[in-house]
């Protein structure tokens, strides 16, 4: 019971971390749109550490 | 030429649809010893039997009579000597194998040493307490694992000839040359710099290897390799190797004596830094792990609709719903795949190249 509550909080924390990550992602390609290319690397790298984050958390709370 | 590359591409779609495709229509006939898998149970426990290793090859199971279509495995054990003998033996853990005066008997997945009657003792937790032999049987997993080295090699193989003769690669080299232009220019140089090509043999394999086993997993063959903490492990512990090996004398003063701070901060950051060490492979691991269990979990799960709504909407809305979203799951999970070979090696990179760069002493 208690760890599928921490599961929940897990997936909030990382949508709002992955919901910041694509969004300022988005806001730096609509602003320099000849960047987005090097934007979307960083922002994929960040994604996976933050997965990596969150699913490293899901495993142990299994 | 290209007749070749669409008719393989055409293979691989209709292996990775027809996964689909069969898995939903067999979907209420299947389960680990025969019969109709109806209750949520039942369907949690064919996942997760799907999720294992197996020491033989299911194809699938005909639902009337309970009986396996595939083909057995080698299994090699080592228990004072060496044993080997086909998995056919166990009749998928309902018999007791014999081999040279020692009795084995497969046991959900594993292999226990037993009388000759097969008797397994439990402990409170209903845990088998017999002994365990050595077990270097060639699995399923085994058998995935050399099938894509052995594509590997032979596809590598092939385009590496070409080059002999002339600059352009002909046939399927031509759809591997660009892949691996892009790991060099894309993913290799940007990250580790100027020493990139001593470490292109291993970011290379790494990548090809992953993606794929993702793919192969979307197969009904049913491989589930990456989904596999060992091997997942395993692939980290050469990032972690190579990274610990190729870092020079900048790497290991950042992680001991961080330069450029107050000597209480350095002493603070050591055992950060060294802990980073460990986690950066550790994240790497959990990761590939994590993504390609989810993936198989939920497409399995979604196939199971079928059986679990079939009371709600009737069993042609079921499976036309259970069609369609494990469907959509399905094209998404062919991305990650490709997503999660692209991350690994990026971050193998990442990490290379933060331990062989050349740092600017003011």
């Amino acid at each position: 019971m208690y760890n599928l509550i921490g599961a929940g909080l897990i997936v909030i924390g990382g949508g709002i971390g992955l919901g910041q990550i694509g969004g300022k992602a988005m806001e730096g390609i609509a602003r320099q749109p000849e960047a987005a290319g090097k934007i979307q690397t960083a922002m994929i790298i960040i994604g996976a550490l933050l997965e990596g984050l969150a699913f490293g958390a899901l495993i142990l709370g299994k | 030429m290209s007749n070749k590359i669409t008719s393989f591409l055409s293979i691989l779609a209709l292996l990775i649809f027809s996964n689909v495709a069969f898995a939903s229509s067999t979907g209420e006939n299947e389960q680990i010893d025969g019969g109709a898998v109806d209750t949520q149970e039942e369907i949690n426990a064919y996942i997760r039997h799907h999720l294992q290793d197996a020491h033989d090859f299911t194809l699938f199971t005909l639902g009337e009579s309970g009986k396996h279509i595939g083909f057995p495995l080698p299994v090699i054990l080592w228990d004072d000597g060496l044993h080997v003998f086909m998995s056919s033996k166990f009749h998928h853990g309902a018999a007791v194998a014999e081999s040279n005066g020692n009795y084995y008997k497969l046991y959900h997945g594993k292999i226990y040493k037993t009388n000759a009657e097969g008797e397994i003792s439990y402990d409170e937790d209903r845990h088998p307490t017999n002994a365990r032999p050595l077990d270097l049987s060639i699995t399923k997993n085994v058998v995935g694992m050399l099938f894509a080295g052995a594509l590997l090699l032979f596809g590598f193989a092939s385009l590496a000839k070409n080059y002999k003769n002339k600059p352009i690669p002909k046939g399927f080299g031509r759809v591997l040359e660009p892949l691996v232009i892009y790991v060099r220019d894309e993913i290799a140089r940007p990250n580790i710099g100027p020493k990139a090509d001593r470490y292109m043999p291993y970011l290379l394999t790494a990548f090809f290897y992953i993606w794929l086993l993702n793919l192969l997993g979307l197969t009904p063959l049913g491989f589930n390799v990456t989904g596999n903490i060992a091997v997942t492990v395993c692939l980290a512990l050469f990032t972690f190797f190579i990274v610990q090996f190729s870092g020079n004398k900048d790497y290991w003063k950042h992680i001991f004596w961080m330069p450029g701070v107050p000597v209480p901060m350095k002493i603070l950051l050591m055992p950060i830094e060294l802990l980073g060490v460990f986690t950066k492979p550790f994240a790497l691991l959990i990761r590939l792990f994590a993504n390609i269990t989810a993936g198989h979990f939920v497409v399995m799960s979604l196939i199971a609709l079928t059986i679990t709504m079939k009371a709600v909407f009737g069993p042609i809305a079921a499976t036309g719903m259970s069609f369609a979203l494990a469907l959509f799951i399905t094209v998404i999970e062919i991305l990650v795949a490709f997503l999660q070979a692209y991350i690994f090696t990026m971050l193998s990179a990442l990490f290379i190249g933060m331990a062989v760069e050349e740092h600017d002493h003011h």
